[in-house]
């Protein structure tokens, strides 16, 4: 083999500070996952719910018929609460290779051979989840809003319910922080993919059911602690000042939810190393 | 032949300060102590690392790199600490993992020029960089294929290209030429005594393989059960100069075995029933034939030979 001496010289030009290569690592990322058409498709389908809703605020703003379809703060809490089967779909699509496929192909010693640290790595992989949820559930009902305005015509709305716009960005982040962190943590458990997104959807589903098993048997909806999902229905209800679905205590479904986040972080720290110690 | 300490042995390097330092290092992985008191120094230019599988050699690119905490001791690479500066060394560093690795799901091109991204270098410049490398490691036809179709030497040359994408100053290549078939291997072998001789890339070479570290490298580090057994030039660690013979006899070779360590003789067995006894001074010809006259064995073989590296390595690990 010829060696090209022409091909290889020192590089004389700029480099970047360290603390930026999660950045690299999350538009690599989002690159590879928008190169995909199936991909494009569910992110489309998640926004119908949002064009029926914009069709409901316009014919409540500009036909008296359809006055009943006039949105309300709750609105916003069923419409968040509507696209969490998105999240669900989203976090399994984008999420489940995340890691997983790294840790199959060797590829996290590449990573930290890099001058990057362990958590930036995880930074740059969150950031695709991170991005992708947001576009789904923060970023269609805050231009909801604005839609109400705009067909409104006036901001008389947003005055009446102030609080809508920490709510969504409140409860957009925990149901984002929340399916961002554990499927990160499962994706950093195994190899396989599918067998994370199995995991996934193993957690939701079971626990759900576990729940429900546990309140036909004992009547108590307390226990809804038991159950992800319905701790995050619990934590919206509180947020949009609806009243609750079960008997279980605001802080303690606030507990359950910093809990997974702060259990899949110290995964991610036990999972997330150049060399894996089999002892 | 055991020894019982490493062997200091050869003039020190033409740059005093070496490139990568340890003192006392002592790496526990799960229940194994990997590395066992370690003081080496890697002078600059391309140093081997030459130990039998299980030596230690990947713990210690893996602690140099920062992946693993040593439990004790002290390690700087380029004059940095590895404890402090991980990061600041990781970006003057590159690594070619021993063990199958890349990006998934990118094509050749992209992976490299990722990884220079990934080391800091802008994106026109990391791509450019990754076509100039990709050429120079001789997948520049093949590097629009996605590297998950490559063969094994293809595999390990994008290693080397996503370790060099960067320009580093110094490259720890672990066991590079793994897999690979003779005319690759040869192939790999040149480039990476290009890098060291004509580049100005210091290297650190992994390896099992004493042929390989002959070509490559002029100094080297032997490594045996976790310990340091010796380093200097290779020139040093091939030791003083002796007769070297290779010797067969007819039927009781272990006896002539003793015969010739009794009588002070080095000796080492091989796998052809060939052993090589080293012998000091001039007469080792006529001592050899004499001792084996004097009990009674008749000499089948002896040839003089010339003193190799795994000569050396046989002595300070201290078996054959």
């Amino acid at each position: 083999m010829p060696i090209h001496d022409q091909g290889y010289q020192r590089y004389a030009g700029s480099r970047a500070r360290t603390g930026a290569a999660w950045q690299v690592i999350a538009l690599a990322g989002i690159r590879t996952v928008l190169s995909e058409r199936k991909f494009l498709g569910l992110l489309l389908l998640s926004w119908v719910p949002f064009l029926v809703r914009a069709v409901q605020v316009y014919l409540a703003a500009n036909f008296q018929q359809a006055s009943f379809l006039a949105p309300k703060g709750e609105t916003f809490r069923e419409f968040l609460e509507t696209q969490s089967i998105f999240v669900f779909f989203i976090t399994i699509y984008v999420g489940s290779g995340l890691i997983a496929a790294d840790r199959r192909a060797n590829a996290l010693q590449l990573y930290l051979a890099k001058p990057l640290s362990r958590w930036e790595y995880v930074a740059g992989k969150a950031a695709v989840l991170f991005v992708f949820l947001v576009f789904v559930t923060f970023a269609p009902a805050v231009l909801l809003l604005l839609v109400q305005i705009g067909f409104a015509g006036s901001l008389s709305f947003v005055r009446q319910n102030l609080y809508l716009v920490p709510a969504i960005t409140l409860y957009s982040l925990a149901q984002v922080l929340l399916a961002s962190s554990t499927m990160l943590a499962l994706s950093s458990l195994s190899k396989s993919s599918r067998f994370v997104g199995v995991m996934y959807s193993g957690l939701i589903f079971f626990t759900a059911a576990l729940f429900n098993a546990v309140r036909g048997v004992t009547g108590q909806t307390w226990l809804a602690f038991l159950s992800p999902s319905d701790v995050l229905e619990q934590l919206g209800d509180a947020i949009f000042r609806q009243p609750p679905r079960f008997d279980m205590p605001v802080w303690l479904a606030a507990t359950v939810v910093l809990v997974l986040i702060g259990g899949s972080a110290w995964v991610l720290e036990r999972r997330v190393r150049a060399v894996e110690v089999v002892s | 032949m055991s020894t019982t300490g490493p062997i200091p042995v050869g003039p020190p390097s033409p740059d005093a300060s070496p490139v990568v330092d340890l003192q006392g290092v002592s790496v526990v992985y799960g229940r194994q102590l990997a590395l066992r008191d370690v003081s080496a120094a890697f002078p600059s230019g391309a140093v081997g690392l030459l130990g039998p599988n299980g030596a230690g050699k990947s713990t210690m690119l893996k602690a140099l790199l920062g992946f693993i905490a040593p439990t004790q001791g002290r390690m700087r690479v380029l004059g940095l600490d590895v404890t402090t500066s991980a990061l600041e060394i990781r970006s003057r560093i590159g690594y070619m993992p021993e063990s199958d690795a890349h990006i998934p799901g990118m094509s050749a091109v992209a992976f490299v020029a990722y990884c220079g991204q990934l080391a800091g270098l802008p994106d026109a410049d990391a791509m450019q960089r990754a076509h100039e490398v990709l050429y120079y490691v001789g997948l520049g036809e093949a590097r629009y294929r996605n590297v998950e179709t490559y063969s094994t030497g293809m595999k390990q040359r994008i290693k080397l290209a996503q370790a060099l994408v960067h320009d580093p100053d110094l490259l720890f290549l672990d066991e590079p030429t793994n897999g690979m078939d003779p005319k690759g291997r040869d192939e790999m072998l040149v480039l990476i005594r290009d890098l060291a001789q004509n580049k100005g890339v210091n290297l650190i070479v992994s390896s099992h393989l004493l042929p390989d570290i002959e070509f490559t490298c002029d100094h080297v580090v032997v490594m045996d059960k976790g310990a340091m057994v010796a380093q200097g030039t290779l020139d040093a660690v091939k030791g003083p100069q002796m007769q070297v013979f290779e010797l067969r006899v007819k039927d009781d070779a272990e006896r002539m075995v003793g015969l010739l360590r009794a009588a002070g003789y080095e000796c080492h067995d091989t796998d052809d029933d060939v052993m090589r006894v080293f012998v000091p001074g001039e007469s080792g010809a006529a001592a050899i034939f004499g001792l084996a006259a004097s009990h009674g064995l008749q000499v089948r073989h002896l040839r003089q030979s010339v003193p190799t590296l795994e000569d050396a390595f046989a002595r300070v690990v201290g078996g054959a």
